[in-house]
């Protein structure tokens, strides 16, 4: 009997962790965004709210979210519409579960054997609930958000899966935290030798993101907002940060699978908090250049993104396994 | 076994949480008026058969239903949908008029498929349940012992992909094109 409580009060302290960090990472990087585009465009950004530095912008952005009226367009579909906004957040909550922090016992929240796989598979839940944002909206700009997120994701999630394999068949796990083993075994991250598999990666993940240049679900110059037209108050908090948290998790699995996770030159392994500290350096230097991206690059057009796919990632990334596989057997 | 003994078990009470809307969301998806509707009922069938199918331990098999029915299937079954037609409410088109047949057919393959486990494992129960199967088994057994019945696979998917190709692509004639380069002045002319 004590170990089913042993077990119950892990998992709820596990749930607390998640239910914690994703309102806190969406915040600290929704500040981020704010404050760096503010500096990029040579203007000071939120400055009054919580004195110095306007830090509880984002806490005030929250709360005048939460108080809002909760509105639903009479021509909608009203239960698809209501619901839509949850998957992509359960999406982001399922990711955080399987980010290695540490080689401590710990270390991670559950690991999985099929880890990395279980991530890519699972991420695949804000399509469908883009999808069905868009078509219950009841709004033509917010079908062809819809459509266009549909089709983007569809052919970024291949280059995204064919950049991972070169991964593995490397680490020869899928296991998060034995890709993060095998890393720091050679003490080399695989940038290294998966250089061509990381900038596929990156470019794939910037994507599955919208975030600009790839945009065009959103592109609020066509489609006012694409999916997330007709949502307010609360819903559209939740579209929010299921998009500030997806850029923080993106990351760090880029970074778990080709930047070493928590593993660096001199830097102890088995220690939790050192651990979080290099992850979370690790991640925000790759959260800093998508936000960077997003205030210096023009979008892309429909058709110059699925040929970006089609054309050139998909194969490259072909290549980059076959090539992976052939030196894993010869050497 | 009575059905006491059955309901104290844990796992018993983790398949009815999952068996149960599975079924509900499967008579949804048949009997919806509304396209959108059956296909995320269908989302959620799946998902709650991938529970099931961690319920006995096999992971792999799990995750990839996921990523390939949830993530790839529906979504472009949804794609389908919106990009030709996408009502919003009841559809007066869509009919159940075959129900009949449908409904015989799917008894069918349900009785022969749990004859036929029946048949071959009668009592035999998976072991350890709760033990996930290794992926490297799996791997191991896809491409050694049943290497020949996966490439053969792969074969016939490869061939209906090129055949889908073929069909779905129409090569424009050079009377297709004039008509279009006619069409394209005069849109450019007004």
């Amino acid at each position: 009997m004590t170990l089913a409580i042993v077990f119950w009060a892990e998992l709820a302290i596990k749930i607390g962790i998640i239910a914690v960090a994703v309102p806190a990472i969406g915040m600290v990087l929704g500040f981020a965004e704010m404050k760096l585009s503010a500096h990029m465009q040579s203007r000071i950004g939120p400055y009054f709210a919580g004195g110095r530095f306007g830090w509880m912008q984002l806490m005030a952005d929250g709360l005048k979210f939460m108080q809002k009226e909760d509105i639903i367009p009479a021509d909608a579909d009203r239960p698809v519409f209501r619901w839509a906004p949850a998957l992509p957040l359960i999406g982001t909550m399922a990711l955080l579960v399987i980010i290695p922090i540490s080689a401590a016992e710990f270390g991670i929240i559950q690991d999985l054997e099929v880890g990395i796989f279980y991530a890519l598979a699972i991420s695949s839940l804000s399509t469908i609930g883009v999808l069905m944002a868009g078509w219950s909206s009841a709004n033509k700009y917010s079908l062809m958000g819809g459509l266009r997120a549909a089709g983007q994701l569809i052919a970024y999630e291949l280059p995204l899966v064919l950049a991972v394999v070169g991964v593995v068949i490397q680490a020869g796990t899928m296991s998060m935290q034995g890709i993060v083993e095998a890393q720091t075994a050679q003490a080399w991250p695989y940038v290294v030798t998966q250089f061509l598999g990381f900038a596929i990666f990156f470019v794939a993940a910037l994507a599955e993101l919208n975030r600009i240049p790839f945009d065009m679900p959103i592109a609020e110059s066509e489609l006012v907002m694409g999916y997330v037209t007709e949502y307010s108050g609360f819903r559209f908090l939740f579209f929010f940060l299921a998009e500030y948290v997806n850029m923080f998790t993106m990351s760090a699995i880029a970074v778990t699978l080709f930047l070493g996770g928590y593993w660096f030159w001199g830097i102890p392994t088995d220690s939790a908090l050192l651990g979080v500290i290099v992850l979370l350096a690790k991640s925000f230097v790759l959260v800093f250049i998508m936000i960077w991206f997003r205030w210096t690059f023009p979008r892309f057009r429909e058709d110059q993104l699925q040929t970006l796919a089609w054309k050139w990632l998909i194969p490259l990334a072909v290549l980059n396994v076959i090539a992976t596989g052939a030196f894993k057997v010869l050497l | 076994m009575t059905f006491g003994d059955w309901i104290s078990e844990p796992t018993n009470w983790a398949f009815l949480v999952m068996a149960i809307p599975l079924v509900l969301a499967a008579w949804r998806v048949v009997t919806s008026r509304n396209v959108v509707h059956a296909a995320l009922s269908l989302v959620f069938a799946l998902a709650a058969l991938a529970g099931l199918f961690i319920l006995l331990g096999a992971e792999f098999v799990a995750w990839v239903l996921v990523l390939v029915y949830i993530g790839a299937v529906i979504v472009l079954f949804l794609f389908g949908i919106m990009i030709t037609r996408a009502p919003i409410g009841m559809e007066a088109e869509l009919s159940h008029n075959k129900r009949w047949p449908a409904a015989l057919s799917a008894l069918a393959i349900f009785v022969t498929t749990s004859w036929l486990s029946v048949d071959a494992f009668g009592t035999t129960k998976i072991v350890d349940v709760g033990v996930p199967t290794s992926t490297e088994i799996i791997g191991r057994s896809l491409l050694g012992q049943f290497v020949l019945p996966f490439e053969a696979v792969g074969f016939l998917l490869l061939a209906a992909l090129i055949g889908g190709v073929t069909l779905a692509r129409r090569d424009d004639t050079p009377a297709d094109e004039e008509a279009r380069e006619a069409t394209a002045d005069a849109e450019a002319k007004t």
